[in-house]
């Protein structure tokens, strides 16, 4: 097993064991903290799809995470105000069923993603990260002055939404929700990654002429990523809606989409679990450091400094060295 | 089948003032090798882009198989089995030797979208890439990461990848670029070898190797063809051996 593998592991075991200790010593806060890293986690799975296979350097990676937060934020405002979404030719009812509101989150930020792509892969360097951090900020701005959903206030939600046969008001329960999302997205990202699709956007990323060479259209390569990615960023905007029963367009923020940058870049750009070790870091830092001081960024931004300039392959390359490719 | 597979017809570009291609009008025919030689900033890349697609030209057509092809992105060319390699290598140096062949195999079948099946197990895929490396002489070298060959093996390995493309036609821009005596002679074998396959066309700037393979020669300058001819004919044409060959021949 090689360092990474090992490394990966024990990041798991971490997750299972910590809340597990924190259910036995009755720390809900804590089991807290660990779903909102697990969540930050997931978002970030979303962004190295796009950033670690594609090259992608989006910024504006929190449109998805806030569409993602708006639609459990709708449907479930309107779930529990019993008005419909739609009331016309048909009728359109809100829910509080996770699993609806989840394919909603994950459907209508690909589409989203679909859109965003089509007009900024136009570009590419410096001027596509202009153009999603432009999206971001339309997304931002439409949602404040959107008053039929709280506009700047947000959006509130009494109870958590459902999940048949478990209990999410449980905080143990909701983390294993927001767990096994987490798992299922760094295998199906750890399978993406082999596969033919991954292989072709990897070399997509490194040299486009040469994948044009070979009769396949880069662009379209990067499109269906950012698709992908879009969608799991959506999935873990839902799930941090779910987790503050809150929603609101900070969610949609620039520094919402920075922070997603800086967990894959903290935990290693390209790295299978570098979204993990960079939301776990930077949530435990927010906790410990941010009780001491409020200007615990500056350490965070002294982190960054060094792992941008010293280990590009993140904390889990200063640990692990140099990825390997694997055939 | 038409005999004449690859054709422009009066290609025309322009960079601002400077004419890079003046009405050149080429052919590549099934079972030869056209060299096209010529001082550098001649034009040669640039008229590999435009037969390739990466370049537009301002007027002109290119055939490919007896269609024209000048509307069609480079990638539906290489869907055709249009097949080139770059004058400088452009390989993913952070995959594998085989990862590099896979793609190549994986663009000829048009199939890249699936997202959960493992590439490496792919036998299809695989046969095809590593009979392309095998060719290559690079076999042994299938799971080194690219970026760790050498120049030489590099040069072979754009060869390998344009081989697993089922190419109709070789379009290359300066295969024996850098390589040393005993790599232009590994490489010349090879390209011998591989003119059964396909006709290619060869920009070349290595002489010894231009005379060993060629068919046909045609020299450019200043974006003109301004002769065509067998190796011997070139050699004895007095303009060129004004133009470019100097006394060298
Ligand atoms: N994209 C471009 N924009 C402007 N000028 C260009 C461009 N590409 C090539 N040129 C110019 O066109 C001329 C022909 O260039 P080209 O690369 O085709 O020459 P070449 O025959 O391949 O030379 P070499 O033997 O050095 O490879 C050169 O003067 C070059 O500077
Ligand atoms: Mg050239």
């Amino acid at each position: 097993m090689s360092r990474e593998r090992l490394l990966n592991a024990l990041l798991l075991a971490g997750l299972v064991v910590v809340p597990g200790w924190a259910l036995w010593a009755d720390e809900p806060f804590t089991i807290t903290l660990a779903t909102r890293a697990v969540i930050f986690a997931l978002a970030a799975v979303g962004l190295n799809i796009a950033l670690g296979m594609g090259g992608l350097v989006s910024l504006g990676h929190a449109v998805f995470f806030g569409i993602g937060g708006y639609a459990m934020g709708v449907l479930a405002s309107h779930a529990q105000s019993y008005t419909p979404l739609y009331d016309g030719l048909f009728t359109l009812e809100g829910t509080k069923a996770m699993p609806v509101i989840w394919l909603v989150a994950a459907a209508a930020s690909a589409l989203a993603a679909w859109l965003i792509g089509l007009l900024s892969l136009r570009t590419s360097g410096v001027y596509f990260i202009m153009i999603t951090l432009a999206f971001g900020q339309m997304a931002y701005f439409f949602a404040i002055s959107w008053p039929a959903y709280g506009g700047e206030d947000g959006l509130s939600i009494y109870v958590r939404n459902g999940f048949p046969g478990l209990n999410t008001l449980d905080p143990i329960q909701f983390y294993g929700i927001c767990l096994a999302w987490l798992c299922l997205a760094l295998w199906g990202h750890a399978r993406l990654r082999r596969s033919p699709f991954g292989l072709a956007l990897d070399a997509a990323r490194q040299v486009p002429a040469r994948v044009q060479a070979v009769g396949l259209d880069p662009k379209r390569l990067y499109l269906v990523a950012l698709v992908i990615s879009g969608a799991v960023t959506g999935l873990s905007g839902a799930l941090f809606a779910d987790l503050n029963r809150f929603v609101s367009p900070s969610m949609l923020s620039w520094q919402m989409s920075g922070e997603i940058m800086v967990f894959v870049i903290i935990g290693g750009v390209a790295r299978l679990f570098g979204p993990v070790v960079g939301a776990v870091f930077y949530v435990a830092l927010e906790h410990w450091l941010g009780g001491v001081s409020d200007y615990w960024q500056i350490i965070l931004g002294v982190v960054l400094l060094a792992v941008v300039l010293f280990g590009r392959g993140g904390l889990i390359g200063l640990v692990c060295g140099k990825e390997r490719p694997d055939a | 089948m038409p005999d004449t597979i690859l054709r422009t017809h009066e290609l025309h570009k322009a960079f601002g003032a400077l004419r890079a291609s003046e009405g050149i009008s080429i052919t590549l025919k099934q079972g030869e090798i056209h060299a096209i030689i010529g001082p550098n900033g001649a034009g040669k890349s640039t008229l590999i882009a435009q037969i390739c697609g990466a370049l537009r030209p301002d007027s002109g057509r290119v055939e490919f198989l007896g269609r024209d092809v000048t509307a069609l992105p480079t990638e539906a060319r290489a869907r055709m089995g249009l097949a080139r390699t770059f004058q400088t290598s452009a390989l993913a140096m952070e995959q594998t030797v085989l990862q590099n062949a896979l793609l190549g195999a994986l663009g000829a079948s048009g199939r890249p979208w699936r997202f959960f099946s493992r590439v490496s197990a792919d036998q299809a895929l695989r046969d095809i890439a590593e009979s392309a490396l095998h060719e290559a002489g690079l076999l042994d070298f299938a799971q080194t990461r690219t970026a760790e060959l050498s120049h030489g093996q590099r040069r072979q390995l754009e060869v390998a990848v344009a081989l697993t493309l089922r190419p109709r036609a070789f379009v290359m821009d300066e295969p024996m670029a850098g390589l040393g005596a005993e790599g232009s002679k590994r490489l010349t074998g090879f390209l011998d070898r591989l003119q059964d396959r396909a006709p290619i066309l060869l920009v070349e700037h290595d002489m010894d190797a231009v005379f060993a393979l060629a068919d046909r020669i045609s020299v450019l300058v200043y974006g003109r063809v301004i002769a065509t001819g067998t190796v011997d004919e070139i050699r004895a044409d007095p303009r060129v051996r004004e133009a470019y060959l100097g006394d060298e021949a």
